[in-house]
């Protein structure tokens, strides 16, 4: 078999996730393939298999950072961060997305799991940024489609440039096993250490982006107040 | 106190096993999920491999995988109906504990940063400090909202349910790495890149790990896969092995396949469920607004993996 032939694992990640079929499955499968493709046994695959999920047992120790956050959850800590993000309520759309941005970076410093579109931009980022928008005369349709990205944005952005800040984030925990599995000295901590300049980037690009949203938004009102026309663009 | 760190980190991983064992019994006893039966199974399964995985033969820890992944295909693993507490409830202890509720999770951070700052176990300290500051906040939260015991083991037995078999994802992930590694898997496409990269140059061998890393997320729209693949063929062959410091490497590089998952349809829980959440009219509106970002945020992460790694 010639020597690239080792690639149709990567070829069975590519079409199992496009195809969006069961990701364990699919891993495991691009696993088998991998390992009968290198010329080994069916039997060296299940001692290899055995031994490498068990050696990275420390990838899934998130699992138990989550008694702590149900229980948390279970008394209000979802409703408290909106007791807190309402109180913001007299800023323009960029400054307040802006501060949820930082916010969702925190929570993922600080290791707390949300599903944010659904918890977070959906009941509150989103109805708070379009309120922001529409008290400052933004209401034509393109606008309303614009603050409703930048929410998502906001969201996103926060969420990926903060959650490898937390020590027990499975992204770094991946980051640690694959480095060690490699032969290489890495730590969680060491991991999560070196992540926080890039959230600390993040932050400062997305204010500037936010800033210049809240000049479009701006710029989009005036044209609208001079036009004689009614409708946008 | 190092030598206490592997039976540490080993029976960190035993409560662990204890977790899943709990959640595998309660999915059991839980008539109202469709699928308790294989649910039950799923967790159980895993539950044995944390719990006895320092003794448990490759072999057999190797079939548990392959039934684990069966139960997955099989969609054998559902969940029943969970008590989330009403609104109003929640509502109403978050008024009486205020902002008391952040300080669980405030403590978690501390603790375990604490703990493997002063590393008193040796290597393993990390990975010991989660476990311990977990199980420190665990208690802080349960004695702020004086939560009766059985609430507490529903509730941990509920969000493990929720985050679920996707949550177990980086660690079948991290596992195919080293069968990729096994594999050569790494070797074949460095010797690929090789022929496009000029060998020995530190900043074509970052630029082709970012892009690696972006473009490999953009096509299967999951970063930890990506970080998997690209990692052991390019990340750690034309950039690490030149001498940049895999502290660095890893972590920038993992936030650079964020950049892909920014504007990718692929990754439709972050692009496309706003859309339908907000009930946006343009399908591709949330990535549109996040290309320019992601593209500045990708050239400034290529520009410090160089600046800072090397």
């Amino acid at each position: 078999m010639p020597e690239w032939f080792v690639l149709v694992g990567v070829l069975v990640i590519v079409v199992g996730f496009l195809l969006k079929l069961d990701v364990i499955a699919v891993v495991i499968a691009a696993a088998l393939v991998t390992t009968l493709a290198a010329g080994e046994s069916f039997l060296a695959f299940l001692d290899l298999l055995g031994k490498a999920f068990v050696d990275n047992r420390a990838v899934s120790l998130f699992l138990l950072t989550l008694p702590m956050i149900a229980l948390s959850e279970r008394y209000g800590l979802k409703e408290q961060a909106i007791n807190l993000i309402s109180k913001l309520h007299a800023l323009t759309p960029g400054r307040f997305l802006t501060i949820y941005t930082v916010i969702r970076q925190l929570t993922g410093i600080f290791g707390i799991r949300i599903s944010g579109m659904v918890q977070f931009v959906r009941p509150i980022v989103h109805p708070m940024s379009s309120a922001a928008a529409k008290s400052r005369g933004s209401s034509s349709e393109s606008d309303t489609e614009l603050v409703k990205a930048e929410s998502a944005l906001s969201e996103n952005i926060g969420n990926f440039f903060g959650q490898n800040g937390f020590v027990a984030a499975s992204g770094v925990l991946l980051i640690v096993g694959t480095l060690t599995e490699a032969g290489y000295d890495v730590t969680p901590e060491l991991i999560a250490a070196a992540s926080l300049p890039m959230i600390l980037i993040a932050a400062i690009v997305a204010a500037v982006h936010f800033w210049n949203i809240d000049r479009r938004l701006t710029k989009h009102t005036a044209d609208a107040e001079g036009s004689e026309v009614a409708g946008d663009e | 106190m190092s030598d206490l760190g592997p039976g540490l980190l080993e029976a960190t991983f035993v409560l662990i096993g204890v977790l899943l064992a709990v959640t595998g019994i309660r999915a059991f006893l839980d008539h109202s999920n469709p699928r308790r039966v294989t649910t039950a199974a799923f967790w159980l399964l895993l539950s044995i491999t944390f719990a006895f995985g320092a003794v448990l033969p490759d072999r057999l820890a190797g079939i548990i995988v392959l039934a684990v992944g069966a139960l997955s295909l099989a969609r054998g693993v559902k969940t029943g109906t969970f008590d989330e507490g009403t609104p109003e409830d929640r509502g109403a202890h978050a008024r009486r504990l205020g902002n008391w509720l952040f300080a669980p999770a405030l403590s978690l951070a501390a603790i375990a940063v604490l703990i493997s700052t002063w590393a008193p176990f040796g290597d393993q300290s990390g990975s010991i400090a989660i476990g311990i500051a977990s199980v420190l906040a665990l208690v802080i939260a349960w004695v702020l909202t004086r939560a009766p015991a059985p609430v507490v083991v529903a509730q941990s037995d509920r969000m493990i349910q929720q985050v679920g078999p996707i949550g177990m994802l980086p660690q079948f992930l991290a596992m195919l790495g080293v069968v990729f590694t096994n594999g050569g898997v790494g070797e074949v496409v460095a010797n690929g890149i090789a022929k496009i990269v000029p060998e020995g140059n530190q900043l074509a061998g970052v630029i082709a790990y970012c892009v690696g890393m972006a473009l490999f997320t953009i096509i299967v729209g999951n970063t930890f896969a990506a970080f998997t693949v690209i990692t052991t063929g390019i990340g750690i062959p034309f950039v690490i092995a030149l001498g940049g410091n895999p502290v660095i490497v890893g972590a920038i590089a993992m936030t650079t396949g964020f950049c892909g998952t920014l504007v990718t349809p692929m990754a439709a829980n972050f692009n496309a469920l706003p859309v339908g959440l907000l009930e946006m009219k343009n399908t591709y509106g949330v990535i549109k607004a996040q290309a320019p970002l992601a593209a500045v945020l990708f050239v400034i992460q290529v520009v410090l993996m160089y600046v800072w790694a090397f």
